[in-house]
């Protein structure tokens, strides 16, 4: 990779994005507040709102007691009372503490209220495995919650995203969770100088290619992308499609990239069962089924708890070699 | 014209104070050294082995570790006193309790170094494994004293859990419910002040986190949880009541929470050192050690051969964790069901034999 930054643009990390996509809403808009376990004092469980308690005070940065559903059905209820609250769920493990706030209530109160109640709320949470924080701690279950009508759910793996779907999201008046994958803090990009909201409703090409079709989302973009370098030297060119929004799905953008390559690997870290790579490929059969050449093939994690263990981590979970093999058996397999 | 319809109080309750001295009359048992000096004896046998662990993770030998400091005379005193037949429902600071049941330490360092195999051990077929999710295991707890009530058995449930976790449903809910079905169940809430870096007071407006059983109609009561005299009494009546048919109680025992939250917490980063150090004024070890040297049941000689002694045994529990082999990845699958369905016996293989590919590759490089 090249070590010059292009001109007008800038180099952080995944965390100082969001940070920055935070302290802006924050400035903007009076009506914000962020709330959560330890986002304080402690600055949030992976520091992304570090110095905030200080900067704006503890009335819009509230470290509340360790209760899920307390603070996010409270969310619920500020949105409803005007404000735009920010809750910060630990990680998604935590967040089915809060499943009856999120699906009984945020994803109905419009359809219940005759369109009359919006509930404008966004929450945050760290999803996925990687870091060896085992079975309760480790889980992707984004896919949990684009299975439900009424949420939206995003799921920003680059810079530019996490920053600008953020602002995107408060001025959506419907709930949006956003998912933010745990390996990804740390990982460095390229951020325009002048960014801002980006779209949620459009996935995006990350490589261009013609003859498989990669298609993936948040923490396993990166893995997606170093696993087409590694077919390119086996001259195998594959496209790249982040679907940064798993609810609603960008169908046209899946379709298109299906008919251009005509094979397809869906890598998602959730199990496989029933995950969101089997709801694509459901759509895929539905609506391009002639354009392939191939039958889809998914890459997952294994259907465990995620292990504690590094090496069992590792096993258990999607890794570059996988989608490198089985990108390879669907084009090799029928040239 | 109005009544009062319910009043109710909380006592606190302590036996030393933290010079060691007694604060008033000591009950029976605490006139006799036998009890008080094994408390001693397991406080810090336990103290050695978290200081070791917590050696072991800063070099890079063990997993993110929640250290048990501070908490000693809960732990202790309330395993001891739990019969064999009872069942230990813990959170994740309580792994000298599992040890006073019979799990090795080793196990104890297998798990928090990331071996599954650590939870296997025979000693923890009854009781209850870590739950990560803060206070969801007080439900479990009223399930297996409701089990116990049932079946007319004449054993209790022992829970445990710290100040944050009394602000979960879950927690509001077990008290609920192990009032209304009066079960043979022990809530202890280890306030050890802080949870992660939200202090004791912006987690509740009640004063004490005991008076929350008023509100389940259950026995509540507040002890020095730094006092081991204290803890016992506490506990012992608690387990008495619950045994005897008599119902829940809810204990809240005041500690400081001497360590970072775990291992992969910065304390000074929230707290001031000046409150730590008045945290460490308190602490339960120096306490009773300072009663024995009192009374002359213990001295200076008992505790050089006591820490060389505990010294050897947790360097041997150190050794058998560091010698032990990794696990193969398959094992996964194994535990999963009681017979693994046909369907993920085919992911099994593919996880073994991409391990199996991968191992290869290192072989060759
Ligand atoms: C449901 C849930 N939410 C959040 C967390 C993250 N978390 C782990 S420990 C902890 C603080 C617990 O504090 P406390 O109950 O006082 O116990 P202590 O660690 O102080 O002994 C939090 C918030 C969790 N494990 N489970
Ligand atoms: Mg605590």
């Amino acid at each position: 990779m090249s070590t010059t930054i292009p001109a007008g643009m800038r180099e952080m990390t995944y965390r100082e994005a969001a940070r920055e996509g935070l302290h802006e809403a924050l400035t903007r808009d009076e009506r914000v507040f962020l709330m959560g376990e330890d986002v304080g004092r402690y600055g949030g469980s992976y520091a992304v709102s570090l110095g905030f308690l200080e900067e704006f005070g503890p009335e819009r940065i509230r470290d509340t007691p360790l209760s899920e559903s307390a603070f996010v059905g409270a969310g619920i209820g500020a949105a409803i009372g005007g404000m735009r609250p920010i809750v910060e769920v630990m990680t998604v493990n935590f967040s089915l503490l809060a499943a009856d706030q999120i699906i009984n209530t945020a994803a109905t109160y419009l359809h219940m209220s005759g369109g009359q109640i919006n509930v404008p709320l966004v929450i945050r949470m760290a999803t996925g495995g990687g870091l060896q924080l085992a079975a309760q701690h480790s889980h992707s279950l984004e896919n949990l919650y684009a299975h439900v009508p009424g949420l939206k759910v995003l799921t920003p793996a680059t810079v530019e995203d996490v920053r600008g779907m953020l602002a995107t999201a408060l001025a959506d008046p419907d709930p949006v969770l956003i998912f933010e994958h745990i390996l990804l803090y740390n990982r460095k990009g390229l951020l325009a100088a002048d960014a801002g909201a980006v779209d949620i409703h459009r996935a995006r090409i990350r490589r261009a290619g013609t003859q498989v079709s990669l298609i993936t989302y948040g923490g396993s973009l990166w893995k997606c992308l170093e696993a087409a370098e590694l077919l390119e030297q086996q001259g195998i060119d594959a496209e790249v499609l982040d679907l940064r929004t798993l609810r609603p799905l960008d169908d046209e953008a899946i379709m298109a990239t299906v008919t251009r390559t005509r094979r397809v690997v869906i890598v998602d870290e959730g199990w496989r069962s029933g995950g969101i790579s089997a709801e694509i490929t459901a759509r895929i059969h539905e609506q391009a089924f002639y354009e392939l050449d191939v039958p889809v093939q998914r890459v997952c994690a294994a259907e465990v708890p995620i292990p504690y263990a590094k090496q069992l981590e590792d096993a258990a979970l999607p890794q570059v070699a996988d989608i490198v093999a089985a990108a390879g058996r669907l084009v090799k397999g029928n040239d | 014209m109005t009544t009062i319809a319910y009043q109710g109080e909380i006592r606190f309750c302590r036996y030393l104070d933290a010079a060691g001295q007694p604060v008033g009359e000591l009950p029976d048992w605490a006139g006799k050294p036998d009890t008080l000096v094994e408390y001693y004896r397991q406080m810090t046998l336990a103290r050695q082995f978290d200081t070791k662990a917590i050696a072991l993770q800063r070099t890079g030998q063990l997993g993110t570790y929640p250290s048990l400091l501070g908490g000693e005379a809960i732990d202790i005193p309330t395993a001891s006193l739990m019969d064999d037949e009872d069942v230990l429902v813990p959170y994740y600071r309580n792994h000298a309790m599992q040890v006073m049941r019979g799990c090795d330490w080793r196990d104890v360092l297998l798990y928090w170094g990331g071996d599954e195999r650590g939870s296997a051990s025979p000693a923890l077929r009854q009781d209850l494994p870590n739950c990560v999710p803060i206070a969801t295991q007080c439900l479990h707890a009223c399930g297996v004293a409701a089990a116990f009530r049932i079946r007319g058995e004449k054993r209790v449930a022992v829970t445990l859990c710290g100040d944050g976790a009394t602000s979960k449903g879950d927690f509001l809910e077990a008290l609920n419910v192990a009032g209304t079905w009066q079960l043979p169940l022990v809530f202890i809430v280890n306030n050890n002040q802080w949870a992660i870096s939200v202090p004791r007071a912006m987690q509740c407006g009640a004063p004490t986190l005991a008076q929350k059983a008023i509100g389940a109609g259950i026995r509540g009561e507040q002890v020095d949880g730094n006092d081991v005299i204290a803890v016992h009494e506490a506990v012992a009546l608690a387990l008495e009541r619950a045994r005897g048919g008599k119902g829940p109680s809810l204990i809240e025992a005041v500690s400081y929470r001497l360590s970072d939250h775990t291992t992969a917490d910065d304390a000074t980063r929230y707290r001031s050192s000046d409150e730590l150090r008045a945290g460490w004024e308190h602490e339960p070890v120096k306490r009773l050690r300072n009663f024995l040297h009192g009374r002359g049941w213990w001295n200076e000689e008992q505790e050089q051969a006591w820490q060389a002694d505990i010294s050897r045994r947790v360097q041997q529990a150190v050794d058998a964790y560091l010698a032990t082999a990794p696990d193969d990845p398959g094992a996964m699958f194994d535990h999963l069901y009681a017979e693994l369905p046909a369907s993920l016996e085919a992911q099994r293989e593919q996880v073994r034999a991409r391990a199996a590919a991968r191992a290869a590759r290192r072989e060759q490089d």
